[in-house]
């Protein structure tokens, strides 16, 4: 039986690896989108690990609100990653270079 | 069904921006501009109904999702107010560059419907899908001039940084879940009264929310994605982001931190004296640095957020009050600010550097003192109601016996003042460069000399306006 804290613990190293992804990618843009995606993986398994060893469905609800939120956010990512394209010709990180910060 | 009155508001914006969107298909090209004036009319409208459905004690809506307050009632009727401003500001502007479509309309209609869900939510879901709607918003609308390579560019980092700061907030979220059982803010805030002082799960989640609502407002170190924005989105939008989101984001630090996390206090207030002390001085230093009008504007932003959340680390109601009406008056600057910067554009050129200003008392003295005004609202010089500003929120913070703080902002604010003042001189001072006239529709002009004429005209009634914020915040802890 898998207990509530392997869960956390999961839940936090996927957050982590989605967190250290978005700052260390310098190559790929969709990478980046993935990563940002795997953020929000790991805060609806938070949820449902909550909620199914504590706190009855309430989190789980909260959860099919996240997914279509993230399916929204990414497409979003996704459109805007190809107006990009478009103008510049690369999805490299490392080229988006026209404001400074 | 007469429970669903006081949502007036909010279901007028959302089902117009859908009307507005049906419209424009049906509509042939010369009925037009009669978007604008649809959006303009849904929002006096949405401005009137918040009015008039207020009443004065919190009502929750929809099994405890959002709750209607006299907060959520006046932070919506500025938030109306301000996108009004915007949308006369932006006129203009939009048309010239080919994008006065009805996507720029009904994606900023959806972020006020967002904003709104925001101001008023009383439940983790209502909060997350405001926000997110405010956001996705956002995005869309950085990118519609979508052959611009900076506004593309400023879209993607806003996307990323604002998904990255919505994934902390949510994980912030579930921790407090975690912790206290209970989606619903009322709850949460009685839950954690209950649990042991330091509560690892709940700090954890405080933490987590924290930086993701410091991002969402732009304060140091969660400020990265300000100057790019500023500078690359297209002008009309760094006036529409720059303006009602901060409102909202400011009513997200007093739904969730105040309201729902108030058994915490301590340990955020720590942590927002760190967040404000950089702010101002990340923003006032880095400001004097910049040649870009717009970039300089965002560092400002900055730097004003930081001053707002003095209000808030006082963890009092007066102290909020203060803030509120800080982060209100700043709105009001900001769109003055950029809308100089609209008036001296025209197509093809953006009139965002500083020295784009030069000379403008030769040009146009009007607008010259105008802009004056303005800035010295910012800078916060008496008898401008940014000084009244300033000294309120300074106030909480020494009320609350945060001393150095207070000291802190009083020395950030004299630094900060050295880049609004060189504004200043390079229009009254400098030759001009560029000696085309001044353009600009009949409302911008209008409403431009107004917005600027108040900072000034409205400083005897700063008791009124921070008396009105007062009964807002009054049902706070």
């Amino acid at each position: 039986m898998v207990s509530l804290s392997e869960y956390l613990i999961l839940a936090a190293a996927l957050f982590a690896i989605g967190i250290v992804g978005v700052f260390l990618n310098r190559k790929n843009l969709v990478v980046l989108l993935m990563a940002i995606e795997l953020i929000l993986l790991a805060v609806n398994l938070n949820f449902v690990a909550f909620s199914h060893f504590l706190w009855g469905i309430s989190g789980q609800i909260f959860v099919f609100f996240v997914l279509t939120v993230a399916a929204a956010e990414s497409a979003i990512g996704l459109a805007i990653l190809i107006v990009l394209f478009r103008n510049r010709r690369t999805i490299n990180v490392d080229d988006f270079d026209t404001l400074k910060g | 069904m007469a429970d669903m009155l006081p949502l007036l508001p909010e279901s007028l914006v959302a089902g117009m921006a859908c009307v507005i969107l049906l419209a424009d298909l049906f509509w042939k090209r010369r009925f037009r501009p009669l978007l604008y004036w649809a959006a303009q009319g849904t929002l006096v409208a949405a401005a009137v109904a918040a009015y008039e459905v207020r009443g004065p004690a919190a009502r929750p809506l929809l099994h405890g999702m959002v709750a209607v307050d006299d907060l959520s009632t006046v932070l919506q009727i500025t938030i109306f107010l301000l996108t009004i401003v915007v949308f006369a500001y932006a006129r203009t502007y939009v048309a010239e560059r080919g994008i006065f479509k009805s996507e720029f309309f009904v994606l900023a209609l959806m972020g006020v419907a967002g904003m709104c869900v925001m101001v008023s939510a009383a439940h983790f879901l209502s909060l997350y899908l405001g926000l997110e709607l405010l956001s996705l918003s956002l995005y869309a609308l950085i990118a519609l001039q979508r052959d611009s390579i900076a506004a593309t560019e400023a879209a993607m980092k806003y996307f990323v940084l604002g998904a990255l700061s919505s994934g902390l907030l949510l994980y912030g979220l579930s921790m407090l879940y975690g912790a206290t059982g209970s989606l619903q803010i009322g709850v949460v805030a009685s839950r954690l009264a209950a649990l042991p002082a330091h509560d690892l799960v709940a700090t954890l989640g405080l933490v987590f929310v924290l930086s993701g609502l410091a991002f969402k407002l732009g304060v140091v170190p969660f400020h990265m994605w300000i100057p790019d924005v500023y500078e690359g989105a297209p002008t009309a939008l760094t006036l529409y982001v720059g303006a009602a989101p901060k409102v909202a984001a400011f009513a997200l630090f007093l739904r969730l931190l105040v309201e729902g996390l108030h058994g915490l206090s301590g340990s955020w207030q720590e942590m927002l004296v760190l967040l404000s002390v950089l702010s101002m001085a990340v923003g006032n230093v880095v400001a004097i640095a910049q040649t870009n009008m717009k970039r300089m504007l965002g560092y400002s932003a900055i730097s004003h957020m930081g001053f707002l959340l003095l209000g808030l680390l006082s963890a009092r109601a007066s102290g909020y009050a203060d803030a509120m009406f800080y982060a209100i008056v700043y709105a009001f600057m900001t769109l003055g600010a950029f809308g100089i910067v609209i008036l001296l554009s025209r197509k093809g050129f953006e009139a965002d550097r500083l020295e784009d200003l030069r000379g403008l008392y030769q040009r146009s003295p009007w607008y010259a003192w105008m802009m004056l005004l303005i800035m010295f609202s910012m800078a916060g010089v008496p008898p401008t109601i940014g000084f009244y500003a300033k000294l309120a929120v300074i106030q909480a913070a020494v009320g609350a016996g945060f001393y150095s703080v207070a000291v802190a902002a009083v020395l950030f604010s004299v630094i900060g003042a050295f880049y609004y003042l060189r504004v200043i001189k390079l229009m009254f001072f400098d030759a001009p460069i560029d000696v085309a006239p001044l353009r600009g529709g009949w409302d911008l002009r209008w409403i431009l000399s107004l917005n600027a004429a108040a900072m000034l005209a409205l400083a005897p009634w700063t008791g009124t306006l921070i008396a009105v914020c007062r009964t807002a915040v009054h049902g706070l802890p």
